[in-house]
Formats: C-alpha cells, structure tokens, sequence
C-alpha cells in the first residue's frame, strides 16, 4: 500500500485551463494519474487534450467519481477553491498556488480539519506514489517505487532527497510536499500516523527547514508513537537570524526555531538527522541499519 | 512589507487604536514647529527608521546622540531632529553600518502610570492569530520570553470573529490591570485585533503600551509588517512602502521575481527552491566557504530571470565565485542551460563558476553547456559542487 493516494485515486484539477494547470494535468497524465478532468469556472463543456472540464468541483465528483484534486487557481481565489472542493467531498486536496495571503489560510484551515478531506499545502510540490499517481509538479522520473515515506516543506529540496533514497534502491512510498507557507493544511504529525500505519513504509524521512517549531513538534511525538526507523534533514543551519529564506515560514526570530535547536531535538528522539544535504539518502540507510 | 512608526499611527488611530498627538517633522524647523503645534511642555522626537531598539541605538559618530530624545521646548526638538536627520543611527536591529533617518516624528508627552507589552502574530502551530501582552513593557520581549516567559499571556483569536470579551477580562486579571484601565484596554485589545486583521498583518507590535495616570492605554509604539501576499486587497498600504528603507539589491531581485537575501560571504549562490538554497549555504558552509547570498530564482526560472539574477550576483564586489544549482522540476535544466549561455554573452562572467544541475532535461542541458564557450566548473552533485567553488575562491 502507501499513503493518501494510489494507482485508483480519481485526480481532477482546478484551475485546469490556466498555463501551468494545462501543462502539470498533462504531466501527471502522463506520468499515469487517473487525470479524470479539471475544472475552471465559465469554461464547463470543453476539454484539455481530451480531459473534461466542468465549471464546478460537484459536476467533476458526480460525472467522474473524482476523489482528489490539484489546485493551481491564482492566490487570490486559492481559499475559495479549497473549501469548494472540501463542499464537494473530495478526500485529497493538493494546493500547488503560492503566495496565498495567511489570513485566508487561517479561515480554511479549520474548515478542512474538521471535514473529511485532507489538505496538502498550499505553496507546495505535491504528492506522489511512485508508479501509481502523481498529483503535483515533480519530475516523475526521479521516484522509485519503495520503502521510504517522503516529507518536506520544501520543493526541489526534496527532490534531492528522493533522488538520493532512488540512488541508493531503498525507492519511496508515498512522497509528500507539505507546503513552505507558515500555515499549511497538513502537518509532520498527521504523516508520520499515516505512515506508521503503512504496510509498504519501512523507514520515513523528514525534511525540516529553520522557523517555526513544527520539526520540534514532530520529534515529540516520534518518540513516542513511532517505532519505524526515522531520517531527518534540516535546511537552513547557516541561515542568519531576522532574514527570512525565501519561504514565509523560514526565519529565525527572537532566537526561535534555530537548526541547532531542532537537530537537538531530533536527535533526542532517536532520529538520524543528516549533516550535509548531500547526506539524506544516507541518513535513511544509517536510521534503517540502526534500527535492525 | 514594513511601515514606519508615524504611518502605523496614523493606521491605528483611523481603526480607533488610542495614540498620542503627533506631526512628521524632515528638517530640524519642522521638528520646532511641530512641538509648538502640539502645545505641550514635553514632547518626544523619534528618529523614523525600520529598525527596533531606536531608544538605546545612537548615531554613528555621535555617541550621545539617542534615536529617542525627550523635548522641552522648541529649540530642545529642533536641536534634537538636527542631530538625527539625515544621520545614521545603530540600533540592535540594524546591523553595524546603521539606517539613515529621513524623517523624525515628534509626538506629545504623557504621564505614564505603567509600561506593557503587546504583540500579535500568526502562532502557526494554533494555526490562528494570537494576542501576546506583558507587564514587562519597555525592554525587548525576547529577553522577557527567554527569562521569565510565565510573564507573557496569549490568547489566540478567530479572525472571523475577533477577541470575546471574556479574553479581554482574563488578560486584565493576568495583568492586573483594573477600573477605568481595564475599560480602556477592552476598547484597545478590541480594536487592534480589528486592525490586524482589517489589513493583513503578519505582524504587529507595540513596545511599550502604555496606561498614562489618568487610566488611558495608548500606544507609544507601532510596528506593524503587512503579509506581502495580501496587499492585492489594500493598495492603498502600497502607498506607505518606504524604498529608502529596503536593500537596493534585493529590490531589484523582488522586482525580477526572484527572492535574494544578501549575506556577508564571497560565494554567489543562483538555486531553483528556497530550501535547496538554504540547503546549498549550508554544504557550502560545511565544506569551509562563506556563502555570499540566498537565491531563490523559483520554480519556473526564465532566461531573463537568470540573466537578471547573475547581474545582481556579480554586481556584489564581495562575490569570488558562483555555485549554480538547479534540480530541475518546473523549470528545465535545457533552460537554465540557455539562459546561463546568454547571461554569459551578454554580461560575461569574470569569476570561477561551478555549475551542478539535475532533473528534468538533465543531459540535454549538460551537453548545451559542454558544446557552449562558456567557461564553467560542472559537478555530479552538491558535495562536489561545496567543494569546487570552495576550492575555486581560494
């Protein structure tokens, strides 16, 4: 098995007719996604190279029975278009859209928590099942169907880190980019249950980044509810305090959320936390090694 | 986005936040008239800056000279807003070489009874804005929550809904604020919640609110960080944005869509991914270099973008060497490729450049490069990539 997703999940997109949404609906086609349709409103009727579009979340989950969606709509409409597919049911919502205002975030998020679907992102990558479904922007061919559950709140980052676990045939589960927004729907803790539960996850790897106190979090509830092998990385060791790295979330203030602190932490719950980026695929052998 | 002190009260007193009386002064007669203005015996002239810790940051060759200056009269202003415009002042906040003041804002004085903290913030692990005060006003926060952290009360709000009265009362009781004051704080808890979320803070502090004798709570601080990703609904905040205030270079690369922040090393960074950037500082790191920026050119990187981003890199005099990483995703390692040619064309690079990339469009991209004139270092991956322009700056 593996997480979230697998080669039966029903993925539509909304915001399929915009240039990014046309050409990522088509990549995770391609890739072997169930692309089932996409939705744009105003533009119901048409099609994308042969995928449907419909003018609402509902008419997609009654005519193709979708189960999971791909947002890529502007930041504007981005809370508006995660609680239309929460309205409509659909168990797996991946929010690709940057720069979504924070507030918005805020309103949508206990929306979500207390409904029956998911939320991945926003300001994310995606999710993937290797060889089963994509649903998000990654390269495909750097997975490898296998044993490691993927997470992170960083994008290329962790396609370093799925590229180095291929490198080394321990091959990934479930791959999942949480988002590098400072709110975002899904949370290290949410995972690692899923994964502990997962039959095909033998060993996890987190890749935390500086900000925040999520890793730290995470390495409390590791310690005591988690009995797989754990890797971990955390990006941003060099990064000086007060400036924010790119993502809204990464930034060290009021000397809180260092990269000391968190290895700290990490380490303390018995997790191998690699040195150098270079080191993530290791750490995975390492924390499997250890663990036997 | 930032604001300066005077522009967050005027904000503040539009939204029904309590502030003193004051006036903008740029030169040292304005300062004078504006005390006169306010009528008063004792005002206070502030230095405007984007930077914290203005009362105890003094001017740069002029250590007596304070960012905050008690007034009392109009030639004690006008010799104090001389001594501050156009000068440079150093606080905690603004690195050694200081911000230049522009404007000093000159505000009425009051009769303190007590100074508090106050502070709202996105507290990302309740997922919801939360209402931060303390009884420790006046001295920075950081050293109170490190110190004595049981002296800083929350509560987190709904911004649907903003503060219940009920936590209004829990945090008078905490602060022991009472009577007339603790009607006065109802009205400014209230209200400054409105106004975060009213405009899409992602931050907003007053350090210290105070409680004058007559039992008022007014603030004598304001600042306030607008979510960037949220001024589409408020134009007219753009209006307030201050360039002078911000690092020229990392304008230029806000401009161009890329996210730079520079650093005090001599190695450029030009990476696709904010957390493969940071991560790329930290091997350079690691392997013994210092790197000289964070370069984030995005997830769908374009020939101009890169042209523009390696402008901005060798424009750092700083800058001995670029270490290019890119795993491709959205953005092709083809394009990179062509817009690392052209860049090379059009600017020509003068320092070692090592170049690693991966992903989508891999070997396509690296033959463009190796049948290319361009003079360049190539990697296999990112250790190699730390340890060759480390190697390479010395």
């Amino acid at each position: 098995m593996s997480i979230l997703i697998d080669g039966n999940t029903r993925v539509i997109c909304q915001g399929i007719t915009g240039k990014a949404g046309t050409f990522h609906s088509l990549g995770c086609r391609d890739y072997g996604t169930k692309m089932v349709g996409g939705v744009t409103p105003g533009k119901g009727g048409h099609d994308v190279d042969g995928i449907p579009v419909f003018d609402t979340v509902e008419e997609a989950v009654q005519q193709e029975g979708a189960n999971a969606t791909m947002i890529f709509v502007p930041p504007a409409y981005t809370s508006d278009a995660i609680i239309e597919a929460v309205d409509a049911g659909i168990k797996v919502i991946a929010a690709i859209t940057e720069f979504v205002p924070v507030l918005d975030m805020v309103r949508v998020y206990r929306k979500v928590r207390e409904s029956g679907s998911v939320l991945i992102g926003p300001n994310c990558p995606g999710l993937i099942t290797p060889g089963e479904c994509k649903i998000g922007i990654m390269p495909g061919y750097i997975h490898q169907k296998g044993k490691v559950g993927v997470m992170s709140r960083s994008g290329t980052l962790t396609y370093e880190a799925v590229w180095q676990t291929s490198n080394l045939k321990l091959g990934q589960s479930t791959c999942v980019g949480l988002g590098g927004d400072p709110i975002v729907g899904t949370n290290y803790i949410d995972l690692f249950k899923l994964y502990q539960e997962d039959d095909q996850t033998e060993a996890i790897l987190m890749i935390g980044e500086i900000g925040g106190s999520a890793e730290e979090e995470a390495a409390a509830y590791v310690k005591e509810h988690v009995t797989k092998p754990v890797a971990a990385f955390i990006a941003g060791r060099t990064a000086p305090p007060g400036k924010r790295m790119g993502h809204a979330g990464a930034i060290i203030s009021g000397g809180k959320g260092t990269a000391v602190e968190k290895v700290a932490a990490l380490e303390a719950a018995g997790i191998v936390v690699a040195p150098t980026p270079a080191d993530m695929g290791q750490a995975v052998a390492d924390a499997i090694a250890k663990h036997s | 986005m930032k604001i300066h002190e005077f522009q967050g009260k005027q904000l503040f007193r539009q939204a029904g936040v309590p502030v003193l009386e004051g006036h903008v002064a740029r030169t040292a007669d304005e300062a004078a008239a504006a005390f006169k203005k306010l009528g008063g015996s004792i005002a206070v002239v502030k230095a405007q800056i984007h930077a914290g810790g203005r009362g105890k940051g003094t001017v740069i060759d002029n250590p007596t000279q304070k960012g905050v200056v008690i007034v009392k009269s109009a030639e004690e202003a006008r010799a104090a807003a001389a001594g501050l415009l156009k000068k440079k002042l150093v606080t905690i906040q603004t690195g050694p070489e200081g911000k230049t003041v522009n404007r000093v804002f000159v505000e009425a004085g009051c009769d303190i009874a007590r100074e508090l903290y106050l502070g709202i913030v996105i507290d990302r692990s309740a997922c919801k804005p939360v209402l931060m005060v303390s009884s420790e006003g006046g001295v920075e926060i950081e050293t109170v929550a490190e110190k004595t952290p049981e002296l800083i009360f929350k509560e987190p709000f709904n911004p649907a809904y903003g503060l219940d009265a009920f936590q209004v009362r829990k945090l008078c009781k905490k602060l022991n604020v009472n009577g007339p004051a603790a009607k006065s704080a109802a009205t400014f808890f209230t209200s400054i919640c409105q106004f975060f979320v009213d405009y899409d803070c992602s931050m907003a502090e007053i350090n210290p609110l105070v409680i004058t004798s007559d039992g008022l709570m007014v603030a004598l601080d304001a600042k306030i960080i607008f979510d960037d990703n949220a001024l589409f609904r408020h134009p007219d905040l753009l209006e307030l944005r201050d360039w002078s205030e911000e690092e020229p270079s990392e304008v230029r690369a806000s401009d161009a869509g890329l996210s730079y922040v520079k650093l005090d090393g001599n190695i450029g960074c030009l990476v696709n991914g904010a957390g493969l950037a940071m991560s790329t500082m930290d091997i350079i790191k690691y392997h013994g270099g210092n790197p000289a920026n964070f370069l984030d050119v995005g997830g769908g990187a374009n020939a101009q973008q890169v042209t523009e981003a390696f402008r901005i890199l060798l424009s750092d005099p700083n800058c001995k060497g670029v270490l290019v990483n890119i795993f491709g995703g959205i953005a092709r390692c083809t394009t990179i490729a062509s817009a690392l040619i052209e860049a090379s064309e059009t600017i020509g690079f003068t320092v070692p450049l090592v170049v690693r990339l991966e992903g989508t469009e891999v070997e396509e991209g690296r033959k463009m490069l190796a049948e290319s004139d361009v003079d360049i270092i190539s990697a296999v991956d990112i250790t190699d990539a730390a340890k060759k322009i480390v190697a390479a700056v010395k």
